[in-house]
């Protein structure tokens, strides 16, 4: 780049989420009917959700109290203006029963909130939440005739998700990227799933994410006009329409055109956004208040009782993972991840192991046996109690890391006690000098070649003979007193005979550093520098670098 | 006041359609419902909160317990047509 050339104007993306979020209840909002994904179609429907003359909607308590429950965990008002009501939003499509749909207008459940999201390699960050209402879904359709709905000759029509649940969340556009916008979309769905008030099951469609984006120039104070994007249902979907729209417009920007308000559709298929109908004639939804409901007013006590039941919530337990128990942030995000998992690693924690070596063995080996299973954490036989068992045995220098390791397949198949399975199968640790010492001789002995390189500046070769005492012993000598007898003993006879050259018949470098690698470290140890001591520590001084960590569970 | 063009683009938006007599005549009566509004939108309501409802009931809700209900069949048949377990509809034109 030159000095000279026209200084390019740099545009950033100002983007806002809306997502309806599918409330795990038993029955629909305002019915009785089951909300249950996958019946037959037409199944769980009744007068009141196909919206039958005469008949009267009444709001599910459960609705309202996991919506509350949300609210507050996003840090919202509950009803600033003293109490929310519901309104009729009016529009046809066949998809909606009733041709209006229940929701909430200008006095919305809940405002002015805000949720912090996380992106690698960026300060934490605070989303305003504008608003979040309750409404009901609208049915299924189904396109007759042909695959898409400008070639059917006919729809059909499910209403079995018609009244179903639904929160709605508006963020303000205070989103300026698409990893910010999947982090917080992530976010979300985290914060519901500890509160246990959504599934969040994106193939299911418990979580919808419609995108409202502009450009401008960098650090501009000005709103661009913006798009609406709908049909996102993953995060990945939700990143690539961030990345293809905001391309998209800048280009237009760059190219002098202008931007059309309106609605457009991520097309999964060819990984770009299409034009819907602009909204030249903006939809009069002539909202009115729903007769039918009384309004919502909580008192303060309630709502107050609202919040002291909260629990922690995931980026509380980021901070404290990092800030009191000293873990790096990566190991705190993915620990928090699930609630679960969360609860799981504060179980072991609490049975005195630390928190370092607990992060790793289940970042590591329980994760990688997760992935493999497709368990969840709750139902593995290796329990916190086990886990803390095990730990504890390597801890106390009764087992090698490499017998853990060896125990693991076994525990995760049939559970058990770690320390009877040890017992019973003879696999404690030698840590006897004397025992280890005649096993060192004995190997040193039989490497007369490799003893002289070493002597001779080979070094590295201490993993060798490392490996070959591990070796005679099964895994069961103590790797610390190894290290130490193979050190002193080889240090015995400073002077030797002069090296051979380097290409002289040298023992294969094994990989000793994998012999008494920890157990969290098991996979990166394999490419671990060949021979490095430092491997063969006790398990809570692990070895890896955050970055070899990430790789390893990448 | 309301005119023609604006009773014509309400019947639009409640997919109603009017003949000519009809746009005259719910020209008239909306126009003297309106009158009757305006009529009570001259009362006096400095410092009365604004409502959207006559009875003071707040938080009427129900507990959320599955019941199935039993004439399925019969709002499916109710229909004006249907696929076996589907509503048929006809085709979504995009205008």
């Amino acid at each position: 780049m030159t000095s000279t050339a026209p200084p390019t104007v740099q545009y950033e993306a100002v983007i806002g989420l809306e997502v309806h979020v599918q409330l795990s209840t038993e029955t629909k909002l305002f019915c009785r009917c089951s909300t249950r994904f996958g019946n037959t179609p037409n199944t769980n429907i009744c007068p009141i959700c196909t919206g039958q003359p005469g008949t009267l909607p009444v709001l599910n308590q459960q609705a309202l109290d996991y919506a509350v429950r949300a609210a507050t965990a996003l840090n919202c008002q509950i009803h600033p203006q003293g109490l929310s009501k519901f309104d009729r939003k009016q529009y046809f499509y066949p998809d909606l029963p009733k041709n209006y749909q229940i929701s909430q207008y200008d006095l919305p459940l809940a405002e002015h909130g805000w949720l912090e999201i996380e992106v690698e390699g960026e300060a934490a960050k605070r989303i305003g939440i504008t608003r979040l209402h309750m409404e009901e879904d609208a049915g299924k359709l189904v396109h007759a005739g042909a695959d898409r709905l400008s070639g059917s000759t006919h729809s059909l029509v499910d209403f079995n998700r018609a009244g179903v649940a639904l929160c709605e969340i508006v963020s303000e556009p205070d989103i300026r990227s698409a990893a910010q916008a999947a982090a917080y979309a992530e976010e979300l769905r985290r914060i519901v799933r500890y509160l246990g008030v959504c599934d969040g099951n994106m193939q299911e469609g418990s979580l919808r994410f419609d995108l409202n984006i502009s450009v401008r120039p960098a650090g501009g104070s000005k709103f661009g006009t913006k798009v609406e994007i709908k049909n996102l249902n993953s995060f990945n979907a939700l990143q690539r329409a961030v990345e293809y729209e905001f391309t998209r417009q800048v280009d237009c920007v760059r190219s002098g055109e202008r931007i059309v308000q309106e609605t457009r559709l991520w097309d999964e298929a060819t990984q770009r956004t299409i034009s819907m109908r602009s909204k030249e004639e903006a939809n009069d939804y002539r909202y009115f208040p729903e007769p039918d409901l009384v309004p919502i007013a909580l008192d303060s006590n309630q709502i107050d009782a609202y919040r002291q039941r909260l629990g922690e919530l995931p980026a509380q337990k980021r901070h404290r993972y990092c800030g009191t128990l000293g873990l790096s942030s990566y190991d705190a995000r993915v620990l928090t991840d699930e609630r679960e998992v969360a609860e799981y690693f504060e179980q072991v924690v609490a049975l005195d192991i630390p928190a370092k070596q607990a992060a790793n063995f289940l970042n590591g080996p329980v994760a990688a046996y997760l992935n493999e299973t497709r368990q969840s954490i709750s139902q593995i036989k290796v329990t916190p109690e086990v886990s803390a068992e095990l730990l504890a045995l390597i801890n106390q220098g009764i087992i090698s890391n490499r017998i853990a390791n060896e125990l693991l397949p076994g525990l995760f198949e049939a559970g058990g006690s770690p320390r009877a399975l040890v017992e019973e199968r003879g696999l404690t640790q030698i840590s006897d000098r004397g025992q280890l010492e005649e096993i060192v001789n004995e190997v040193l002995a039989g490497e007369s070649d490799s003893v002289a390189a070493y002597r001779g500046g080979r070094t590295k070769l201490l993993g060798f003979f490392v490996g070959k005492v591990m070796k005679k012993t099964a895994g069961r000598a103590d790797p610390q007193v190894v290290n130490d007898l193979l050190q002193s003993k080889l240090a015995e006879q400073p002077t030797a005979p002069p090296p051979e050259p380097e290409s002289a018949a040298e023992p294969p470098e094994a990989p000793p550093a994998v012999e008494d690698a920890p157990l969290e470290a098991a996979t990166e140890a394999v490419t671990a520098e060949a021979g490095s001591a430092e491997a063969i520590t006790a398990a809570s001084e692990e070895p890896d670098t955050p970055v070899s960590h990430q790789d390893a569970h990448a | 006041m309301i005119d023609r063009e604006q009773v014509k683009k309400v019947a639009f938006l409640a997919r109603l359609e009017l003949t000519e007599e009809e746009q005259e005549m719910f020209t008239r009566q909306l126009g003297s419902i309106l009158d009757y509004i305006a009529e009570l939108q001259r009362v006096e309501t400095e410092g009365v909160p604004p409502t959207t409802r006559a009875i003071e009931v707040n938080n009427v809700v129900r507990p959320d317990e599955l019941v199935v209900c039993e004439n399925r069949e019969g709002i499916l048949e109710n229909a004006p047509d249907r696929a076996e377990d589907f509503f048929k509809v006809p085709r979504i034109i995009e205008d």
